[in-house]
């Protein structure tokens, strides 16, 4: 479920990145995303509803997915282990609870359309729905 | 599949990125910024606020009905009387959870998150609003039960603390790793059940320990008594510990 409270954290910040570049509207969105987050798939299937609306509706998502490595004190090494979640050195076993890759969930890059200026926020976010109701 | 699922981004947006749009010159924008840098930017204000006001904020992530409530109710009876504590609990719906422990004298807020399925620093910091706590106290947040999504989203507290109950299953920590990764501390709960269920608390801590090879484990049954007085013993020494971390960080 909380695929759909990221996928709107993404859009709202996009909106904001484009918004404050005086774009219209977003062609592409560049985000990466590593093994630990589990949650690409699901991202996929959510943004479009999340984008329904605002400067982000129509935009090409594009994934770059981030491999887990961790460090091995023990070899003084960077290594991946054997699957997700087994924290241990694949070669000597040691624990490696320092991970260097694969929990990120970052917005790399935007591909901005600068088209007729239109507003940049989510309908739903509207801070005065009766206001908008009547509009 | 993918064309069903619109997990292939050509297929599941239905355009090219050309059409309809205007492309101009040099319109790629570098950001690279974390897509929940808003909530974390809370969860740091949150712990500043936490800090500076001398609070020790508990996080409590476990499934739907591990006991989460009933050990906070037995929480509150042991240290009410020597330590100043607060409750803010997530519930999708009710009050039934802040009405357990104010029926204790303990002060709760009750955040409601509607089809949510965790809290988030922003609601957080709101129900800190409606909380008046002194200097030394300990705040316990009660997550939406749930064991996957919550592991996401930093709240600003201290410590984040899973409870599992051995009626689970002793594979749990295998199964939903998240939570078990970013915890301190795991709590097994209900284990005045243990003659009564298949449940391997060795297996189990091995499991944990796979998943997070610092995490602390501790036993208890809310309902016996059983190990409550490691589980208060750990929540005052933390609050000491994490006390003198913060000490330590405004004068690093």
């Amino acid at each position: 479920m909380h695929e759909l409270s990221i996928a709107n954290a993404l859009v709202d910040q996009v909106c904001l990145e484009a918004k404050n570049a005086g774009a219209a509207r977003v062609a592409e969105i560049n985000v990466r995303m590593g093994a630990l987050s589990g949650i690409s798939r699901a991202l996929y299937f959510c943004f479009p509803s999340a984008a329904r609306g605002t400067a982000c509706e129509g935009a090409i998502l594009s994934i770059e997915s981030v491999p887990l490595t961790v460090l091995c004190t023990h070899c003084d090494a960077v290594k991946t282990p054997a699957a997700l979640y087994n924290f241990r050195c694949p070669d000597c076993g040691w624990p490696t609870p320092k991970v260097l890759t694969g929990r990120e969930m970052q917005l790399v890059s935007l591909r901005l359309v600068d088209e007729t200026r239109e507003r940049c926020s989510r309908p739903q976010a509207s801070p005065d729905p009766i206001q908008g109701a009547v509009r | 599949m993918c064309g069903a699922c619109g997990c292939q981004p050509s297929i599941g947006t239905g355009q090219s990125p050309q059409e309809g749009f205007r492309r101009v010159p040099n319109d790629m924008v570098l950001i690279e910024r974390d897509i929940l840098s808003k909530n974390d930017r809370f969860a740091r204000e949150n712990r500043a606020r936490l800090s500076a006001a001398g609070i020790f904020a508990v996080n409590l992530i476990s499934s739907p009905g591990s006991g989460k409530t009933t050990l906070l109710v037995e929480t509150m009876k042991a240290l009410k009387a020597s330590v100043s504590l607060g409750v803010i609990e997530g519930d999708q719906q009710t009050s039934l959870d802040a009405d357990r422990i104010r029926a204790t004298g303990v002060s709760a807020v009750q955040i409601n998150t509607g089809t949510g399925c965790h809290l988030d620093a922003h609601m957080v910091g709101h129900a800190l609003d409606d909380l008046s706590l002194d200097n030394g106290s300990i705040l316990f947040i009660e997550n939406v039960g749930n064991l996957v999504c919550p592991a996401s989203f930093d709240l600003g507290e201290a410590r984040k603390v899973a409870l599992l109950s051995v009626t689970e299953g002793d594979d749990k920590p295998l199964k939903y790793p998240d939570v078990f990764a970013a915890a301190s501390l795991m709590v097994l709960t209900k284990v005045d059940l243990l003659p009564h269920v298949r449940f391997d608390t060795g297996d189990c801590i091995a499991n944990a320990r796979a998943i997070n090879p610092n995490i602390e484990v501790l036993e208890v049954s809310a309902q016996s008594g059983a190990g409550m007085a490691e589980w208060t013993h750990w929540l005052t020494t933390s609050a000491r510990r994490s006390a003198a971390e913060a000490e330590l960080a405004t004068h690093a």
